[in-house]
């Protein structure tokens, strides 16, 4: 007891003529910021956060509290929730839901079949196999809009090289983007061929890491390779599959490039989704504040599906 | 100590000598005889210009302004939708710098006038002090002054003017034995003749929503009908002059015109017409360039331009003012500024930008002159002339237009598709009535 006493004031005294090393005493500030570096240290990507991140959210919120509008000339008031009121009785925007989710339901539902098949191929050891993998990835480097006016080319009714294919094989010629059903599933087409390769990427990381003696030992007991898809590596691969079919689902509720610059929201509003909508209300109708609203249900929407998913992948543990 | 104190002084009486230096400077300068040619020599002004042949021919002849007024232009050029959203957020923030600003009357207009964004011309067209007599105001046509007049001030200069005409393939109008529609009527039944898919199409124009409803406003006025009642302010898309005409459009393109219409802004619709693909094509007169240039264009020598066919209410196409000259409220160079407006729109600058580019102007007097039509072809001249008492707006002339033109084009769109048109109109008139109700 004694000596951890006299060990402690040794300490103190040790300290003391550290602290007054070269006849000056280290300011107490920095002696505070010493004693506190855990939190003081993280503190600048703290404000960032809070500054690039929060700042905006507080303010879209802030914002559908209001009437802004930048046509009417009247200076802003706050309208409590008349907004979100309002938000239910627009038409447009109850449709523009809906045409959100289906959307993306087609968009990510192939896309995440199609890339886990694809990754099931090109993981197996073949001769080529990076160049085919190279290949593979291209879509999703190139630039939307240049993806988009391509499409745009081989999509129209008269020259496009889409219904040139369909009339070769004796099939009706379609009218793509010109039509009000066929319009969302032509959008999703091009999100499809664009976007099933990065999950094939995320699925093939998944892939090599499975462990090899669980198959090993299934060989063992005489499991066919279909046995080993089914049983095997699709049930641990399932995180993978989740997480990837996750980050799509976001990146295709709020896809807006393809879409503006295909069809604009056309025909008669038929591909005008979440996104296009409140692009339209804020930057064409000047209407701010009813945007605002409508952005903080569209976060909410996605926030909402998002913890749905994690929630049911957690209690089922899929 | 002493010693000490008097280099203070001396200090003290430097400083004090190096503050007022710059003042002295100041009055000297000042007091230098102004320039009287170039009383804004060095001034260096902010113009926002849209993406427009008008433009591209003004671009090379800056530098001419600058060796005559010393002035600098600092130009920034935009598309038209990015344009008017730069505006209106550079204004709604307060502390724009812009000097001048190309804008489109009939989209920006009357928003902008009523939020006060403007500077009114009158006082600087009607001051001989600022506007030598030879500027000649009264040359611009008073139908476009009237455009770009709202509320008693004069909001813009006008530089463009356009109307809607026919243009038609000679070659297949003569193979079938046919003659240049006249009439709506003669129109439509020439369209499903001159019908051959696979090769070409009967008729093309705008298809698009919001696009196509300029286009479409020469078929309304012809058919007998209007936007709304400026009197009573109440809606008229439901008049039967009205659904004739949305009939007719959707009718003509949905049975004569290509099947991906309702996705064809202009570029897309003159480019099937370009390319040979259409036999009558309805649009502006000022993108004849596109057609008639055999640059751009496989059937540059085969079509024809022609005053809009009559309807049951004559010939009434629309003759406006696309795009004009404006100045910013909060300009900080105004006077530099209105030299440069009145610069570009001078009677020598107006010649050589419509004679040299064949952009067509807002002046009458370059119309008259051999020089300023030189460029045009003649039945552009001709048709142009015949036009010049249409309708000084092709959309409605409101605040809330971009709203108006998305409810209208819903119309449209569904008689293309060849769905109900009187329900699409019904619920049309009921939301554009929602919005002129909204109107001040």
């Amino acid at each position: 007891m004694r000596d951890v006493e006299q060990r402690d004031m040794k300490r103190q005294q040790t300290v003391k003529q550290g602290a007054q090393r070269n006849g000056r005493a280290i300011p107490r500030r920095r002696d505070h910021l010493e004693r506190h570096a855990r939190w003081v240290l993280p503190l600048p990507a703290v404000l960032f956060i809070v500054v690039m991140m929060l700042f905006p959210v507080i303010y879209t919120v802030k914002n559908s509290l209001t009437d802004m509008n930048l046509t009417s000339g009247a200076a802003t008031s706050f309208v409590g929730l008349a907004n979100y009121g309002a938000l239910l009785r627009d038409t447009r925007f109850v449709s523009s839901v809906w045409r959100t989710c289906y959307f993306t339901a087609l968009a990510v539902g192939v896309e995440v079949v199609l890339g886990v098949s694809i990754a099931l191929v090109l993981h197996r050891e073949s001769r080529g196999k990076n160049l085919v993998n190279a290949i593979f990835l291209l879509p999703m480097m190139a630039t939307p809009v240049a993806i988009a006016m391509v499409w745009l080319l081989m999509y129209e009714p008269t020259i496009g090289v889409a219904n040139f294919v369909l009339q070769s094989f004796h099939l009706p010629a379609g009218l793509w983007l010109a039509g009000s059903g066929s319009v969302i599933p032509s959008l999703a087409l091009v999100d499809i061929w664009e976007w099933t390769p990065m999950v094939t990427l995320i699925v093939l990381a998944g892939l090599s890491n499975l462990p090899s003696d669980v198959y090993e030992a299934s060989r063992v007991d005489g499991a066919s390779p279909w046995q080993q898809l089914w049983r095997i590596t699709l049930p641990l691969l399932r995180p993978t599959i989740v997480v990837a079919g996750l980050l799509r689902f976001i990146d295709g509720f709020k896809t807006f490039d393809i879409i503006y610059t295909m069809t604009g929201g056309g025909p008669n509003y038929a591909s005008e989704t979440l996104n296009m909508y409140i692009y339209e209300q804020a930057f064409n109708y000047y209407n701010f504040g009813y945007a605002s609203s409508m952005l903080v249900v569209f976060f909410a929407l996605i926030i909402g599906i998002t913890l749905f998913i994690t929630y049911v992948r957690k209690t089922w543990e899929v | 100590m002493s010693v000490f104190r008097s280099l203070r002084t001396l200090q003290s009486t430097a400083a004090l000598a190096l503050c007022i230096l710059p003042v002295l400077a100041g009055c000297g300068s000042a007091s230098k005889p102004v320039n009287s040619a170039k009383p804004y020599a060095g001034t260096t002004i902010r113009v926002l210009f849209a993406n427009h042949p008008w433009t591209d021919a003004v671009k090379p002849l800056l530098a001419h302004f600058q060796q005559q007024t010393g002035i600098t232009v600092k130009a920034e050029t935009y598309g038209e939708t990015q344009l008017s959203q730069k505006l209106t957020v550079e204004f709604v923030s307060g502390n724009s710098d812009v000097d001048v600003f190309m804008n489109r009357p009939l989209q920006d207009g009357q928003l902008f006038q009523k939020n006060g964004w403007y500077t009114d011309l009158k006082p600087y067209v009607t001051d001989s002090a600022k506007t030598p007599a030879d500027y000649d105001f009264s040359d611009f046509s008073a139908k476009a002054v009237s455009t770009t007049t709202i509320k008693g001030k004069l909001t813009a200069i006008p530089v463009v003017v356009e109307h809607e005409v026919l243009y038609y393939r000679k070659d297949l109008l003569q193979k079938a034995g046919l003659q240049v529609p006249k009439t709506l009527d003669e129109l439509q039944k020439d369209a499903v003749l001159l019908n051959a898919p696979g090769d070409h199409y009967g008729f093309i124009a705008r298809g698009m929503q919001a696009a196509a409803v300029t286009q479409f406003s020469s078929y309304l006025y012809s058919e007998g009908g209007d936007w709304f009642d400026p009197a009573t302010k109440k809606a008229t898309l439901t008049t039967p002059q009205a659904l004739a005409a949305f009939n007719l459009y959707g009718k003509l393109l949905h049975d004569s015109g290509p099947p991906g219409v309702v996705n064809m802004n202009w570029p897309q619709a003159v480019a099937v017409f370009a390319q040979g693909k259409a036999a009558l094509y309805t649009d502006a007169d000022s993108i004849y360039n596109n057609v008639l240039d055999p640059g751009k264009s496989r059937v540059a020598t085969e079509t024809g331009i022609a005053p809009f066919p009559a309807g049951p209410n004559g010939s009434v196409p629309y003759a406006v003012v696309p795009w004009s000259l404006s100045m910013s409220a909060t300009a900080p160079h105004k006077g530099a500024a209105w030299e440069f407006i009145k610069w570009v729109t001078s009677k020598s600058i107006t010649r050589a930008i419509q004679g040299g580019s064949a952009v067509p102007e807002a002046r009458t007097s370059v119309y008259k002159d051999p020089a300023g039509v030189a460029k045009f072809p003649a039945d552009f001249v001709a048709t142009a002339q015949a036009e010049a008492n249409g309708k000084s707006f092709d959309r409605p002339y409101i605040v809330q237009v971009v709203q108006a033109r998305d409810i209208i084009g819903t119309v449209i769109v569904a008689s293309i598709q060849g769905q109900d048109v009187t329900a699409a109109a019904d619920k049309a008139n009921t939301q554009f009535q929602a919005l002129l109700d909204k109107e001040p």
